[in-house]
Formats: structure tokens, C-alpha cells, sequence
């Protein structure tokens, strides 16, 4: 009997991830050097290892408040307004999650109906789409160029806009691109938003990692607080991917209702990850600016020396992303990625898995030790030689 | 001396790691190598930069298994010169890696390398307790360096994240 035939038609639609592919093919050789991973090459500070460990023996083993430890959402939300400046109460605008992807998940099941659709700039966090489906909602890609460093234009955005358009998802710094949206760039979407009566889905979960200008957190502008949904965590800033924790803030009426899907379907974030991020907002603030530092000397190193290698990149803003051109192989991204994987034996991801937009490019992490990036470039730099020498279409950089 | 931010950057690489190429260090302070190598230059001049060290782990060399003491020293100040002038004295010992000025229960903090418990024992009982001013030692052997200079010894933390995540 075919098992399979019991499966909901939302799932059965749901193509796999094409970073599984990926994953697959580069676990199962030995000697790889990953460029592949997006989450901190830091182990989560010792201090907040601590915390964990003295909650764990103080038995903080039950179920904490559904919203989250109060303690934890007073944080949050003095946090959020301490670097973002944005209000939120801690009562009843502060929702802890299990990741932001949970909070991102409760976001879209609480606002849509089905045949609702929602505009998100691509390339973008693979994650998106699927959650829109899966919460009967129709996702609305807008493309968005390299020319002016993959940033959203709000006239795409605008030309997107139709009768069923619930919602815009904003991602800045992005994932896989690494731009980061200004103030200006952010008002001038936020504009747009107010006129035509949406609502955001700001994704800041890599606003900790903005390198070159402040970052500008949407719901703190103009009138955007009481039509925006915050998103947040601490896998990317705070190097906590493992412990499962992130959080939303949003007017009440949102937050209440995503909290309502949160408390039949997850109960609780895990209590011993929200005693940990205690202490990562009380006292982590310097191991943040730490690992920062580090990220935005090795951003500098590797960025610049894609560009000596042929491969076309701009300097990204945050995150800890590279998304340079691979046109100078006469490859598409997909080919690149897996001849490069097979050939030298380097992990990136195939620009195309984040959508139509970043064919032509992969992503490379930089998250990595600086000896593993120069050895990554060296082997990259062999690979584009070769190409090069079999007759590949090449131009200099001057001509990009 | 006032530093602008473009000369910080390169001491704190070059604290981190003092032998990286000057094309690394110049990619990732983002500035030009010649404007690296002018600001290498300067610093050392200034003699901001004292000095390139290794840290290195001595137990793992066959035949180097050398002994560290702290030693905590009480003196009877100079009139004129205070701790300074046996300050002098002691850290002049080649013996000597480094002396600290300390409060509390004793005056002088001093770190002797050796190759032996008794090569120690022996610099300690003739060259610094013999010292005028000296009026007790109180030696403290190493057993183990966990950390030394902000490096941990022997983490043996591996990458253990999966090859490609989202
Ligand atoms: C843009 C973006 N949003 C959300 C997430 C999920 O983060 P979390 O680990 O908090 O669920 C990621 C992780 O890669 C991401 O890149």
C-alpha cells in the first residue's frame, strides 16, 4: 500500500528545500570545506553556557509561562527599545518562540486567509514561501538586481500590490544576500505599506550584524508600529542557533492572536534556552560586539579577495553572507556549486535555491576561521583558473 | 598617544595574529597593503608594538619541560625611589619573565621560568632573597597552564555544525 496517499495535498506540493540537496551531497563527502552553513562559527558564550547549566541545577525543568518568562519579555522588550528604539510591552506584546522560524510560522497562520497573498522580496530565506502555503496563503515574489546590491525597491513592491495582498516580509539584513536596507530605503517601502493599508513581517533576526550603518528597525518608523509584526532571536547575533529560541513583538491585537496558535500548538519555548538568553541580554552585549568585530574583519578579507579571485561581489552590508557572481565560469549556479563541491572540494550554496534572482550567484558564509576562508578562496580561485584556461567566457573586473 | 580607528584595527588583528601576510591584514582592516606597512612601521617606531611573540606550549617539546613559579616578594621600600629601583633589580634577571607591583599581602609579584624545580629553588634562595631589600619570598610552583594570555591551552573545540544549513 502507498502510505503516501494520506498526505495532505499542501505538503504533497511542498518541494524539498534545495539546500537539502546540498547537504546531502556535501555530507557525504569526507575533507570539505564549508562555506555552505548559515550560523555562527562561535560556540554560544561561555556565560550564557553557565546560566543554562545553573538553571538546569536550580530544576528550572517545567513548562514556563506560554508567552514566555516575564522576566524574559521585560528584557526583550528593554532590549528592543534600548538598540531599536521601539516600545513594546512586555505583558502583552512580547511573544518568545521556539526560533524566530516559529515565530515567523505564527506571524503568517495569524493573519492569513486563505487566498491571501503576501509580497516577499526574493532572493530570500528559503523558508518563506512554504510557510505562506502552508498557511493557505499565496506568496508574491518580487525580484530584486544586482546592480543596486539585491536591495528591494519599493516600486517593485508597489507594482506586486494587488486586491489580495495581506502583507509585505521584510528581511535586512538578508539572508542570502547579506544587504542591508537603510533608513531612507526603509522609509520609502514604509510609505508604500501605509498607502496601500498592509501589514509588515519585519525579519531582524541578523540586525545584531550590521557592519557599516546603524540598523533602522521598521516598526520604529513613522507610523509602521501598528502594522508591523517584529521578528527576532538569538541564533545569528547572540550564536544560539541550537537553542531553539527567538521572539515576536507586535501590537497586542497581533500578538495575542499569534500567541493563541502558540499556546495549543508549542505550549512553551524550552525554559532552559530562555534562562540562557537572560543572560545573553543582560550581560552579552560585549561577547556580541566581539564576535561583530570579528565577522566584519573577515567580511573585509573575504569579500575583496573574491573579487581578486573573478568572482564579482559586493561588499554586503550584514549578516555573515557573500552572494558573489559566478557569470565569469560560463556555469549556472547549480553546476557551479556542485563542480566546485566535486571538484575542490568547497561547499557554497546555488544562489537559485533562494530564488529566480540569484541564479548566477551562490552564497558563501563567512562565518568560518580565516584559515579555512584563505583556503576556500585558494581553491575557488584554482577552480575559476581552469575554467578560465577551457575557454570560459572572462572579463576582467573592470568590466563588471 | 591618540590612535585613529584604521591604526586600532591593525593592532587588534595583529594581537590576534601577529604573522598574518600584510595582504591579510590590509583586506581586513580594509585598507591598502603600503597603508598597512606605513602603519606597521609606525607603530613599531613608537615601540606601540613591543614585540611579535609566539605562545607555545612547551610540555609538548621533548626536553623543554620547563618549571614556572610565581614568587610572592615583600621588600622594604627606598626612601627617593620606592619599588622602582628593586623593581629594576629583579626583572634584569634573565630568570625573570615578568614582576608586577601588587598590593595587599605582599609587594612584588615575580614569574621565574626554569628548567627544574631546583634551578628555580636555587635563583630564589641566592640571587632574590639575597637582595638588600628583599625580606621574604614565598614560592608557588605551576602545576598546569589552562590559560595563559587570554589563550586557552588545548581547547580541542571542532566545528560541529552540519555542511550546509539554511
Ligand atoms: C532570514 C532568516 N530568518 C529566520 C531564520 C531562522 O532563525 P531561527 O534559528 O531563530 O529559527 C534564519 C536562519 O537561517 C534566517 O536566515
Amino acid at each position: 500500500m502507498d502510505s503516501s496517499r494520506f498526505l495532505s495535498t499542501s505538503v504533497t506540493e511542498l518541494k524539498p528545500s534545495g539546500i537539502r540537496k546540498f547537504f546531502d551531497l556535501a555530507a557525504s563527502m569526507d575533507g570539505v570545506i564549508s562555506l555552505g552553513v548559515g550560523e555562527p562559527d562561535f560556540v554560544t558564550s561561555w556565560s550564557v553556557r553557565e546560566a543554562c547549566i545553573l538553571s538546569l541545577e536550580n530544576g528550572h525543568t517545567a513548562y514556563s509561562a506560554n508567552a514566555g518568562l516575564i522576566e524574559l519579555r521585560e528584557e526583550i522588550s528593554l532590549y528592543l527599545d534600548r538598540k531599536f528604539h521601539v516600545n513594546y510591552e512586555a505583558e502583552r506584546e512580547v511573544l518568545v518562540t521556539v526560533g524566530a522560524s516559529q515565530a515567523l510560522d505564527l506571524a503568517l497562520r495569524a493573519i492569513i486567509n486563505p487566498g491571501d497573498e503576501v509580497i516577499i522580496p526574493e532572493p530570500c530565506f528559503v523558508a518563506y514561501g512554504p510557510l505562506v502555503k502552508l498557511a493557505g496563503g499565496i506568496p508574491v515574489y518580487v525580484s530584486s538586481n544586482s546592480n543596486n546590491g539585491f536591495k528591494t525597491l519599493p516600486g517593485q513592491i508597489e507594482k506586486a500590490i494587488t486586491q489580495n495582498t495581506k502583507a509585505v516580509l521584510i528581511c535586512s539584513p538578508s539572508n542570502p544576500t547579506g544587504s542591508m536596507l537603510s533608513r531612507k530605503d526603509l522609509e520609502k517601502i514604509s510609505v508604500i505599506i501605509k498607502q496601500h493599508d498592509l501589514l509588515a513581517i519585519s525579519d531582524e533576526i541578523y540586525a545584531e550584524l550590521s557592519y557599516d550603518e546603524e540598523f533602522t528597525s521598521l516598526a520604529s518608523l513613522e507610523g509602521m508600529r501598528e502594522r508591523t509584526i517584529t521578528i527576532s532571536g538569538f541564533s545569528k547575533g547572540f550564536a544560539m542557533t541550537g537553542w531553539r529560541l527567538g521572539f515576536a513583538a507586535a501590537p497586542a491585537p497581533l500578538l495575542q492572536a499569534m500567541l493563541k496558535i502558540h499556546q495549543y500548538s508549542m505550549m512553551c519555548a524550552p525554559t532552559m534556552s530562555q534562562h540562557a538568553a537572560l543572560e545573553a541580554l543582560r550581560n552579552g552585549e560585549e561577547d556580541v560586539q566581539r564576535m561583530k568585530t570579528d565577522y566584519r574583519r573577515r567580511r573585509n578579507y573575504f569579500v575583496r579577495s573574491l573579487n581578486e579571485a573573478g568572482f564579482p561581489c559586493q561588499t554586503p552590508g550584514g549578516a555573515f553572507y557573500a552572494f558573489p557572481s559566478v557569470e565569469y565560469t560560463g556555469l549556472s549556479s547549480e553546476e557551479f556549486a556542485e563542480q566546485l563541491l566535486l571538484e575542490e572540494k568547497v561547499a557554497v550554496v546555488p544562489g537559485s535555491v533562494f530564488g529566480p534572482s540569484g541564479e548566477g550567484f551562490v552564497r558563501c558564509s563567512y562565518a568560518s576561521s580565516l584559515a579555512q576562508l584563505e583556503e576556500a578562496l585558494k581553491r575557488m580561485a584554482a577552480f575559476m583558473k581552469r575554467r578560465q584556461r577551457s575557454g570560459a567566457h572572462w572579463k576582467t573586473l573592470q568590466d563588471f | 598617544m591618540k590612535l585613529n580607528e584604521k591604526e586600532t584595527e591593525v593592532l587588534e588583528i595583529l594581537e590576534e595574529n601577529s604573522r598574518l601576510p600584510i595582504a591579510s591584514i590590509s583586506k581586513m582592516a580594509g585598507i591598502t597593503s603600503e597603508e598597512a606597512e606605513q602603519i606597521i612601521h609606525k607603530l613599531e617606531q613608537e615601540k606601540v608594538i613591543i614585540d611579535y611573540a609566539a605562545t607555545i606550549d612547551w610540555r609538548k617539546v621533548e626536553g623543554h619541560e620547563g618549571v614556572t613559579a610565581m614568587i610572592d616578594v615583600k621588600v622594604a621600600p627606598k626612601r627617593g625611589v620606592g619599588f622602582d629601583e628593586i623593581a629594576e633589580r629583579v626583572y634584569r634577571f634573565k630568570e625573570v619573565q615578568s614582576v608586577y607591583l601588587m598590593s595587599g599581602a605582599y609587594d612584588l609579584s615575580v614569574v621565574i621560568e626554569g628548567r627544574s624545580m631546583s634551578e628555580v629553588a636555587r635563583f630564589v634562595s641566592e640571587k632574590l632573597s639575597t637582595l638588600d631589600s628583599v625580606l621574604s619570598t614565598t614560592t608557588h610552583f605551576i602545576l598546569k597552564k589552562y590559560k595563559h594570555d587570554g589563550r586557552i591551552f588545548e581547547t580541542g573545540e571542532e566545528d560541529k555544525r552540519m555542511v550546509v544549513t539554511p
